[in-house]
């Protein structure tokens, strides 16, 4: 019983981890809480439901598309919207966004309404098989080893390629990373597009769990806004494993504690975090000499 | 090669810079002398672009195109890299990724890994601290990661504030010898510095800023000879009696 619990919870926990890592690349580069990014995803999985449902086309061409389209619209999020603030403070940046998230969420409601609908996905939640005596869904499967495989392409992403690494730079110093001739505006931009792309494919996989509405990922968001928390923030590896560890602590909570209760473990836990060690579990910053 | 005309710079409504101009011949080593405070770096991140809506007034040539006011990207691509003060290095990426950053916008990779090697055969320690977070080296380590990544990019000029500041002089005399190694090679050279001895010993020519502007210029022998360098740049106290008319001498010709 209490490993099917664990097991459950490594499986939401997983998408947790990849809101959580698509907050966490544009925290780093903006440093800006991004509130948005739930809608973002959201918008996306619409525009995947529009070209399955509506246009008729199959997953494989659907997918690749939706992920464009996350990109562009991530990209343009940046360029469009938190370009547009010269000098912002943090507060005014959080103000920037989470106006961004209601423009998106007024968007959302205009055009679809909110009726539920069903994303019509190869998988669902009902295809459950067993391994060993352990009940799991084929699409909790998927989305562990989708998120494995997302982050291990951003971990070699940003460890090998030259446009990684000047992410990373423009992260660390933006006047340095100039200087070297990084066009930093286009990286910012690249970044949301990327940031985008990650919260979509955390969106696709909650969908299928769950019913398409705007709403849908007020709550995902949340838990992976904590995760990242968990994570400090500014850390990759930290915020995965905070996913993780809220979608297990959160599981375990539900089923032993109180299942009212269950979203607001993840509140507890940034509180919690920011009372301990405010730093994160995972951060792994340097100090600098003087 | 580089020409500055009458800029001046404001941080917001204070004066940084007023009405300096200077000219930087190909192959030359020119020095910018002055104390704290006297606008020095204000002066390069100007030139660099690293102001925004600066410089108030004035231009900036280079290689006979008008850069004032241009990207900071697109001023590096043309060929002029900067090692800022401080150094400001990327401190957790390491060495290497720190000199691959240098060449960012080159396309030739297999010359980009040369390059690093060259880097690597003018400080050989940095081969050693490669996969090191550049921010746990010594500061003279820094310093030569800085020169190495601004030299990735194969640039045409090369800016240098204060390359000696904090360094044991050991180090200050190893960067000196790398700063001469680099003009031989063709780079042409603009270097801030306070230590006045090593500066002038390197320079063709240098400037003496103060206040945001130029009280004296000339080539290092002239500016050797000059009673207020000795005294207040190299150190060279004079005989007390002719301190007074000095100072008088030096009032009435700097303001
Ligand atoms: N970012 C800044 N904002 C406001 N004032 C500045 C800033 N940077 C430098 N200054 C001021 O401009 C003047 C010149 O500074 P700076 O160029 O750093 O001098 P130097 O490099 O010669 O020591 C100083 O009075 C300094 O206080
Ligand atoms: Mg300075």
């Amino acid at each position: 019983m209490l490993w099917q619990i664990v097991i459950g919870g490594i499986a939401v926990g997983s998408a947790y981890a990849l809101i959580a890592l698509a907050m966490v690349i544009i925290y780093k580069t903006s440093e800006v809480l991004n509130f948005a990014q739930g809608d973002m995803a959201c918008l996306s999985t619409y525009v995947t439901f529009m070209l399955l449902h509506g246009y008729g086309f199959p997953f494989w061409v659907s997918l690749p598309l939706t992920l464009l389209f996350a990109f562009v619209l991530g990209a343009c999020c940046e360029f469009l919207f938190l370009r547009r603030a010269k000098d912002p403070t943090v507060l005014g940046l959080i103000i920037m966004t989470l106006s961004l998230e209601m423009i998106l969420f007024g968007l959302l409601s205009w055009k679809w309404g909110s009726d539920q609908r069903e994303l019509p996905f190869p998988i669902t939640s009902y295809d459950t098989f067993t391994i060993g005596s352990f009940y799991v869904s084929r699409l909790e499967v998927l989305t562990f080893v989708v998120a494995l495989v997302m982050m291990a392409l951003l971990f070699l992403f940003f460890r090998y390629t030259k446009t990684g690494i000047a992410i990373k730079a423009t992260q660390l110093n933006r006047d340095s990373a100039r200087l070297m001739g990084i066009r930093t505006n286009r990286i910012l931009m690249g970044t949301w597009g990327l940031s985008s792309v990650v919260g979509a494919v955390a969106a696709l996989l909650i969908a299928p769990a769950s019913t398409l509405d705007p709403y849908m990922m007020w709550d995902p968001l949340l838990k992976g806004f904590s995760s990242a928390v968990l994570g400090g923030m500014t850390s990759l590896p930290g915020a995965a494993a905070g996913g993780y560890i809220v979608g297990i602590v959160e599981n375990l909570f539900g089923t032993y504690v109180s299942i009212e209760f269950k979203s607001a473990v993840a509140f507890a836990i940034i509180v919690l975090i920011l009372c301990i060690k405010p730093s994160g579990l995972l951060a792994r910053h340097y100090v600098k000499k003087v | 090669m580089l020409k500055i005309s009458n800029i001046e710079t404001l941080y917001g409504k204070v004066y940084a810079l007023r009405g300096v101009s200077m000219e930087v011949s190909q192959g030359q080593v020119v020095a910018i002398l002055g104390p704290n405070g006297a606008g020095k770096t204000t002066l390069l991140k100007t030139v660099m672009g690293l102001i925004e809506d600066q410089p108030d007034k004035g231009t900036v040539e280079f290689l006979g195109r008008r850069i004032d006011r241009m990207e900071v990207e697109d001023i590096v691509r043309m060929g002029i890299s900067c090692v800022p003060e401080g150094r400001d290095l990327f401190e957790e990426l390491t060495v290497r990724e720190n000199l691959l950053m240098g060449g960012y916008p080159r396309r030739d990779s297999n010359g980009v890994a040369q390059d690093i090697e060259r880097v690597y055969t003018l400080f050989p320690v940095l081969k050693q601290r490669q996969r090191q977070w550049a921010g746990t080296l010594s500061g003279g380590e820094q310093q030569m990661v800085a020169i190495g990544r601004a030299l990735m990019a194969r640039p045409k000029m090369l800016f240098l504030d204060e390359p000696s500041l904090g360094l044991a002089p050991v180090m200050v005399r190893k960067i000196f010898q790398v700063i001469r190694e680099i003009r031989d090679s063709g780079v042409t050279i603009l270097l801030v510095e306070q230590n006045a001895r090593m500066a002038l010993n390197v320079a063709d020519y240098a400037f003496v800023l103060e206040n945001g502007r130029f009280v004296l210029e000339g080539t290092p022998s002239r500016l050797m000879q000059d009673e207020d360098v000795r005294e207040f740049y190299l150190g060279i106290k004079s005989e007390v009696s002719v301190k007074g008319y000095q100072r008088y001498k030096r009032k009435k010709r700097w303001r």
